[in-house]
């Protein structure tokens, strides 16, 4: 579904007429599988919130393709309802002057669903991630973390995309409740059958919900397995990662 | 609608928007409002005091003081209001389009805004009066030419802070187009800054061309002008005072007013601070919401 062609991005160091540029990405290559659950972890600057901007199109590659179903992301349309996102900053993802209502309409609207329809949907959402109806009213700023949070993902899945991509999405929540939304990812997926990529840190977060994990060193794809063989990785940087944890 | 009746609520700003709303009102129906016509000169009249018949009094030359300031709003505020509205939409324009799409675009439109900025304001002004001549259009299209830099500038830094936000971001990812991330997101939230921002400075224009008046390079007599009657009365300073009083005070009130209004704008369009009733009745809904879940279950 999602394939990913020998990409390279590297952004520019220094002021305006210095030509000396950054690598962040280089030589990344992966796919995707519809459904499929793929965690991407790394360490802070190893480049992996960069891989996600450019997953979903905000940013261009310097080299190489990203593919969706065949058709460049860097194009709108054939984005516009399969992709979406959530990401770690709870407080800037809804617009400030948005109700949780509004916030909601905008992917629903873009879809050219009906406001009734849409409606009733945004109820069923809300039921979906836990939410009651009376959280329509609310602004952002009203919402603690954990529901505002929800309010994204409930938001991401609106339009029933195949792909979500999930930056850090549960990184600056407390413990308890980032296990509350692993569960509701989890059944979200059983209900929608979604696909996601799941950028982390967190390798525990990762093992609990992805099927595969790719772990990313310095903008280089260190090593990637599935989730039941993760105890036998191969290369140093990824035991070392595991050992971390396990001690 | 909402934005209003918030506006209301706050006595200082319920103020301030009436005495703009009557400024207004007045500035262009100038002709039933003044009692007399402004420029009509009676010399039998000079310096008198206020009557019923004139009440304000008269000038130098037996004018209707208060008809004359009436006439005055028409190019001390409403003018300055056309000048305002041309230069701070030529600097959102440029600025928002700066702010969000950066790179390339951001770093030519901000050296030209540079540029423009390094040139001493007054004195550009002063050149520009001097290539086009003296008169109220010239000093307004001055005041165009050597603004909207500023205002590029302030808007292009405002928005791009809200252009780096999430949500911004989820809207791009979605397949929003940048034109309509822009109106929808952006606008709203940058809204509040840019009514700031142009609503203070529209005090400092309204002074600024009172003064250029005042040195005699506004409008040109028999026609009022706030600026230009507190020249006139300047030459009478010492023996009448009094004269000063009125245009003096009507300006500090109407840039007050403007400059009051313009804080409570800023609160009234922020939802965050919004203390308004409709938040505490949604909160009573909610309350009795999940009284009812919990019956149910």
């Amino acid at each position: 579904m999602l394939s990913v062609n020998q990409v390279e991005k590297s952004y520019k160091k220094g002021g305006l007429f210095s030509g000396e540029r950054q690598k962040v990405l280089s030589n990344i290559s992966f796919e995707c599988k519809q459904g499929e659950c793929l965690g991407i972890i790394g360490e802070s600057g190893s480049g992996k919130s960069t891989l996600g901007r450019l997953l979903l199109g905000i940013e261009k590659p310097d080299h190489g393709t990203i593919l969706f179903e065949g058709k460049s992301v860097d194009d709108r349309k054939a984005r516009l309802g399969n992709i979406s996102a959530v990401f770690q900053d709870y407080t800037s993802s809804i617009n400030p002057f948005y109700t949780v209502e509004q916030a909601m309409m905008e992917p629903l609207k873009l879809q050219g669903m009906v406001r009734q329809e849409a409606q009733i949907k945004i109820d069923l959402l809300l039921y979906q991630v836990g939410l009651n109806p009376s959280y329509r009213t609310k602004y952002p700023h009203e919402l603690s973390g954990g529901e505002a949070q929800r309010v994204c993902i409930a938001r991401a899945v609106s339009t029933e995309p195949k792909c979500i991509v999930l930056d850090e999405a549960i990184s600056s929540l407390d413990g308890s409740v980032q296990i509350q939304v692993l569960e509701l990812l989890k059944s979200l997926r059983e209900i929608y059958n979604i696909g996601y990529i799941f950028i982390t840190h967190d390798i525990q977060a990762a093992s609990y919900i992805c099927d595969r994990v790719m772990i990313i060193r310095n903008g280089q794809i260190e090593e990637m397995v599935k989730i039941e063989q993760l105890k036998d990785v191969q290369s140093a940087y990824a035991r070392k990662l595991l050992q971390m944890i396990i001690t | 609608m909402k934005l209003f009746k918030l506006i209301w609520k706050d006595k200082l700003a319920a103020i301030s928007l009436s005495i703009i709303a009557v400024t207004i009102i007045a500035g262009i129906f100038a002709p039933l409002f003044a009692p007399h016509d402004p420029a009509e000169v009676n010399m039998e009249l000079r310096f008198a005091p206020s009557s019923w018949e004139y009440l304000l009094g008269n000038d130098h030359l037996g004018r209707c003081i208060l008809s004359r300031l009436i006439y005055g709003i028409r190019p001390s505020v409403l003018w300055v209001f056309v000048a305002l509205a041309i230069s701070v939409g030529i600097g959102a324009i440029l600025g928002f389009v700066a702010g969000y799409f950066r790179g390339k675009t951001d770093a030519f439109v901000m050296r030209v805004c540079d540029v423009m900025l390094s040139f001493p304001g007054y004195v550009m002004i002063l050149a520009v009066i001097g290539i086009l001549g003296v008169g109220l259009e010239n000093i307004l299209i001055a005041f165009v030419i050597m603004k909207w830099a500023w205002f590029a500038r302030i808007i292009r830094t405002s928005v791009m802070q809200y252009a780096e936000a999430d949500y911004v971001k989820f809207s791009k990812a979605l397949g929003v187009s940048n034109i309509k991330i822009i109106m929808k997101h952006i606008v709203p939230v940058a809204l509040p800054d840019v009514a700031v921002i142009s609503s203070s400075s529209f005090g400092s224009m309204i002074l600024q061309l009172s003064g250029f008046s005042f040195l005699g390079l506004g409008i040109q007599a028999p026609n009022a002008e706030w600026g230009m009657m507190l020249n006139e009365a300047r030459e009478v300073m010492f023996s009448r005072p009094e004269i000063m009083l009125a245009p003096g005070l009507t300006i500090i009130i109407v840039v007050s007013a403007i400059n009051f209004l313009s804080d409570s704008l800023q609160v009234a369009l922020d939802p965050k601070l919004m203390t308004s009733k409709h938040k505490l009745q949604g909160q009573t809904v909610a309350s009795s919401a999940k009284l009812q879940g919990k019956e149910v279950a």
